[in-house]
């Protein structure tokens, strides 16, 4: 191997820990994270864990960016490397130049380690076992140590460390003085007996600004309740479960009655998703607002009822933390992979409404806008966060809420509407925008009542089997589909500093890898306008962008283009224009990929066609 | 269902109830079911039943699933809503309306395909979590929509109408509610609407999950000779423990029942069921004796009809979540958001 210089970075590199799953590192790894942030400098941390327990590897990488890049960058600078079964291959995964971390209280014989590396040994395990007896103390903290250990090869400030350390552990004095304990132990054997700071380095900025740190799930949750969803019905299913488990949390805090204690919510954890669905339908059908949050496997479940939900026109709203398919597939790894099958959901002729959040922050706007759709538009709304957003800590803007705003109820006929002979027919479209009216069962007592089905039925909800009579029906639902355009987030468009011929399109946790990305590619020289598509139906500004450019690419994080038919196929645009750029590996998609798929098709493009001058 | 609407005139000397309703109020749609079908008998017992108890119909959501009986729901209560969902679930839907609506009386519509089969999970789940409701199965151990397969309640050794026998254990859905801790659980027979009247009525007054199931055995495909749900069959094998009466306040309901002593149990809401007893040992208060009778009988090949189960002080499934009294869909804005100051906090507990 070539002799190689160790990197030198200030606040711009990665860090990963590799561990063992159940060893209790998330709590520092995570501590390790907000401690860098505390410094005033941007991070993006990332979960990288198996579907299991206990026992198998499980990864935390976290990325200094002072220049605020939140997508995955790819590459390693520092291991952390607490994990035997998996040393080779994190061993490998490091850049040249990088760093190593590893427990040397067993020799490791060379061949185990590169030559174009730099190596850090600290025999944590020595130093814990001298000082804990308990096994667990020992396991627990063995992670404080090597925290404390990298505050001082990284030069992090320990009041900074402490005072996080204090706000975890306030009111329990006994484990913020261990903890704290723990972490000059690791901090001062790295001070004595280590060459401390190394070329990778913390250094305090202000970049951080007032944003804040947090999970999407969480987030999506707290838009429920700001949404006022008042019942939720899940099944547990990585990696959506912590939605409705940080929905129980935050309705704990704000949605109890203040005079009796009570609570103004309802949460069920149903036998499976097909009754968490039904009970949503149920609950929305008689005027409340209800959700579920579930995952791949969870949506194929729910179809036939997503189905009911459509051509009964019942509000529900799926939160769909996407994983990796198809079937079991990864369920511990990102993909957006459910497009189609949320667009189209269920048997016969459907179309759903889709939205797609880049960031918890428009995952708690969408959340809570997703109940105002649902209800106005009588049908069941997805919002498509995925594990990428869902289950890691994002830098995002503060939440906001504007306390003027009501929710929108959508077209319900009241029993004084009644009283003064509105024609009632559940599904008359009065207005012309395909909505119809309903009313909540117990409104009056002789007008207004209905019988909801999933079979045909004529406008005034009568039961028919009439081909006429169904096609009105179908063809007032595509109307519908139709004024949901304008009532969905419009997509959003940045032009390239230049005027150029290419466009790009892309959603979701894709986001902060594009921009990026555009960067990158910018100094490539390659100029590229860019829409990301926040919702389905597609905008019409979809269409425009894609008939202002000669090449569009579309880049998404699955194997199909599920996204790229989808506008392929609502939009009848001829696939050749729309250039797949897909990631599907279940990792984040990085800037480098889109960079690098994106430069090369780019230059590509600059040779001259010699199939065309053969022929 | 039905394309035809019953015509609203009626005699004008029809009786009224305390609300100044007629049984005429209560009903629905004309049924398409098959001239002479139980469910029909267990029709009119609804229609009389919520006559009897002065229930205003537009407050009853009535919800079912897919089949025969999942039908129904549209030849009573015409002024209600209804809700004819899918194939076994409609204990979730109701289970959710339940939960935005506390208010309502909710009437769970099934049959034995939809609650022994597809919905077995569903039916046990939502008795288990003790939904306020009363759930009705239209039993008649034969899929008659799908022309004559057998249900998952179609006895071993019973035979279809083409004359198969059937080879499969019956799954015995009055047992399994009792097991899953239902607190009102009873079996009546479509073709006795002197004991299934008042066993709807007393279960809509329950609190908490009600289940009845009716054997209603289907004209067309499952009342022969060799079926064990056929009039003839379980008119010969009835035994049923006792006949009840409902009384609201101080005003008892006039039903014929049968002499023998009576028992008066009751109810959280006031509701007193008077128990006439036919069986001097039968304890409907006891639901290890209800399960141990239930199988005795079951061995002999008698159908046990009647109240087997009460709890008269159990709660549903509101109480277990503690959830405000004020149904949870008419909370707006100001009850339900925490506000911009409240996020305020938030965001700040997030830096």
């Amino acid at each position: 191997m070539s002799v190689q210089s160790p990197i030198s970075s200030v606040n711009d590199f990665v860090v990963r820990f590799a561990n063992v799953n159940g060893s209790g590192s998330a709590s520092a790894n995570e501590l390790f994270a907000r401690s860098i942030l505390r410094h005033g400098v941007p991070v993006s941390p990332r979960n990288i864990f198996p579907s299991n327990i206990q026992g198998l590897p499980t990864w935390y990488e976290v990325r200094v960016t002072e220049d605020g890049h939140l997508g995955a960058r790819g590459g390693v600078d520092m291991m952390v490397a607490m994990n035997p079964q998996t040393w080779d291959k994190d061993v490998a995964s490091i850049e040249p130049g990088g760093y190593l971390f590893y427990d040397s209280t067993k020799p490791m014989p060379t061949s185990k380690f590169r030559e174009d590396i730099t190596v850090i040994g600290v025999p944590l395990t020595a130093i814990t076992n001298s000082t804990y007896t308990d096994p667990r103390q020992r396991q627990l903290f063995k992670n404080i140590i090597y925290l404390g250990a990298l505050c001082a090869l990284l030069d992090l400030d320990p009041k900074l460390v402490e005072q996080l350390i204090g706000e975890q552990y306030k009111g329990k004095e006994k484990l913020l003085s261990s903890n704290v304990h723990a972490l000059h132990l690791g901090r001062d054997w790295a001070l004595q007996n280590l060459k401390c700071p190394i070329g990778l380095r913390v250094k305090k900025s202000d970049k951080v600004g007032d944003r804040i740190f947090i999970e999407g799930n969480s987030a999506a949750a707290l838009g429920a309740v700001y949404g006022g969803a008042t019942v939720c019905a899940w099944y547990p299913i990585t990696p959506s479960s912590s939605v409705a488990e940080a929905f129980t949390s935050h309705c704990k805090k704000y949605r109890h009655d203040p005079e009796t204690g009570k609570a103004k919510y309802a949460i069920v954890q149903g036998e499976d998703e097909l009754a968490s669905i039904g009970i949503v339908i149920g609950a929305s059908w008689n005027g409340a607002r209800a959700f579920t949050a579930t995952s791949g496997p969870g949506i194929s479940l729910m179809t036939e009822f997503i189905g009911l939900s459509y051509f009964a026109e019942i509000p529900a709203v799926i939160m769909n933390i996407q994983r990796a398919g198809p079937s079991t597939g990864m369920p511990t790894r990102t993909q957006q992979c459910d497009v189609i099958a949320c667009a189209y959901a269920s048997h016969g002729d459907t179309k759903h409404v889709l939205l797609f959040p880049e960031d918890p922050a428009e995952a708690f706007e969408f959340a809570a806008a997703a109940f105002d759709l649902a209800e106005r538009l009588q049908t069941t709304i997805f919002l498509m966060l995925d594990l990428d957003i869902g289950m890691n800590h994002r830098l995002c803007r503060p939440l906001k809420w504007d306390d003027a705003k009501q929710y929108d109820r959508g077209k319900v006929m009241t029993a004084e509407m009644l009283e003064e002979g509105r024609d009632f027919g559940r599904y008359l479209d009065v207005d012309g925008d395909g909505i119809p009216y309903r009313t909540y069962p117990g409104t009056h007592p002789t007008k207004g009542s209905y019988f909801t089905r999933g079979t045909s039925r004529d406008r005034y909800a009568r039961y028919s089997e009439e081909g006429a009579v169904y096609a009105d029906n179908m063809q007032r639902l595509v109307r519908k589909f139709e004024t949901a355009q304008d009532m969905v987030p419009r997509p959003l468009q940045a032009n390239a500093a230049k005027p150029t011929k290419y466009g790009v399109l892309y959603f979701g946790s894709t986001s902060p890898a594009m921009d990026e990305a555009i960067g990158i590619l910018e100094a490539r020289g390659h100029q590229l306008d860019r829409m990301r598509i926040r919702a389905f139906p597609f905008h019409s500004s979809v269409a425009s962008f894609i008939a202002d450019h000669d090449f569009v690419y579309v880049v998404e994080q699955n194997r199909d283009a599920q996204l790229r038919q989808l506008i392929v196929n609502e939009n009848g645009i001829d696939p050749v224009r729309l250039v797949p750029i897909l990631h599907y590996d279940g990792t984040p998609i990085t800037a480098r990929f889109i960079a690098n798929s994106i430069g090369d098709h780019q230059d590509h493009l600059k040779v001259t066609p010699l199939r065309k001058a053969v022929t | 269902m039905t394309y035809i609407a019953k015509p609203k005139f009626h005699h004008p000397g029809l009786k009224k109830n305390e609300l100044g309703y007629t049984h005429r109020d209560y009903e629905g749609k004309i049924s398409t079911l098959c001239a002479g079908c139980g469910h029909d008998s267990i029709t009119a017992s609804i229609i009389e039943a919520c006559y009897e108890l002065s229930i205003e119909p537009h407050r009853v959501a009535k919800i079912s699933g897919i089949g025969c009986s999942s039908k129904t729901p549209d030849y009573f209560l015409g002024n209600s809503h209804g809700f004819n969902s899918v194939h076994g679930r409609m204990p979730s839907v109701l289970t959710g309306a339940n939960l935005a609506n506390r208010d309502l009386i909710y009437l769970g519509v099934s049959g034995d395909g939809d609650s022994a089969s597809i919905g077995f999970g569903q039916f046990a789940h939502s008795i288990r979590r003790a939904v306020n409701m009363t759930y009705i199965v239209e039993n008649n151990g034969v899929y008659g929509l799908t022309k004559g397969q057998f249900s998952a309640t179609a006895d071993r050794g019973s035979k279809s109408k083409k004359g198969v026998t059937n080879t499969d254990n019956a799954i015995d859905l009055v047992a399994i509610a009792l097991q899953l801790g239902a607190t009102f659980v009873a079996r009546s027979f479509s073709g006795d609407k002197t004991q299934l009247v008042p066993l709807i009525a007393a279960a809509i007054r329950h609190k908490g999950a009600s289940f009845i199931d009716v054997i209603s055995p289907c004209i067309a495909f499952n009342n022969h000779a060799g079926s064990t749900k056929s009039f003839d069959y379980v008119r010969e094998h009835n035994d049923a423990v006792n006949r009840l009466d409902v009384l609201v306040g101080r005003d008892p309901i006039s039903v014929d029942y049968a002499p023998g002593t009576v028992q008066v149990v009751e109810q959280h809401d006031g509701t007193r069921l008077a128990l006439r007893k036919l069986d001097a040992d039968y304890d409907p208060h006891d639901r290890l004796g209800a399960q141990t009778f239930l199988q005795k009988h079951a061995a002999k090949g008698q159908i046990v009809t009647g109240l087997l189960y009460v709890d008269p002080d159990a709660e549903d499934l509101h109480t277990h979540l503690d959830t405000v009294e004020t149904p949870l869909n008419t909370l707006d804005e100001q009850a339900l958001c925490p506000g911009s100051a409240v996020l305020d906090k938030i965001n700040a507990s997030l830096r």
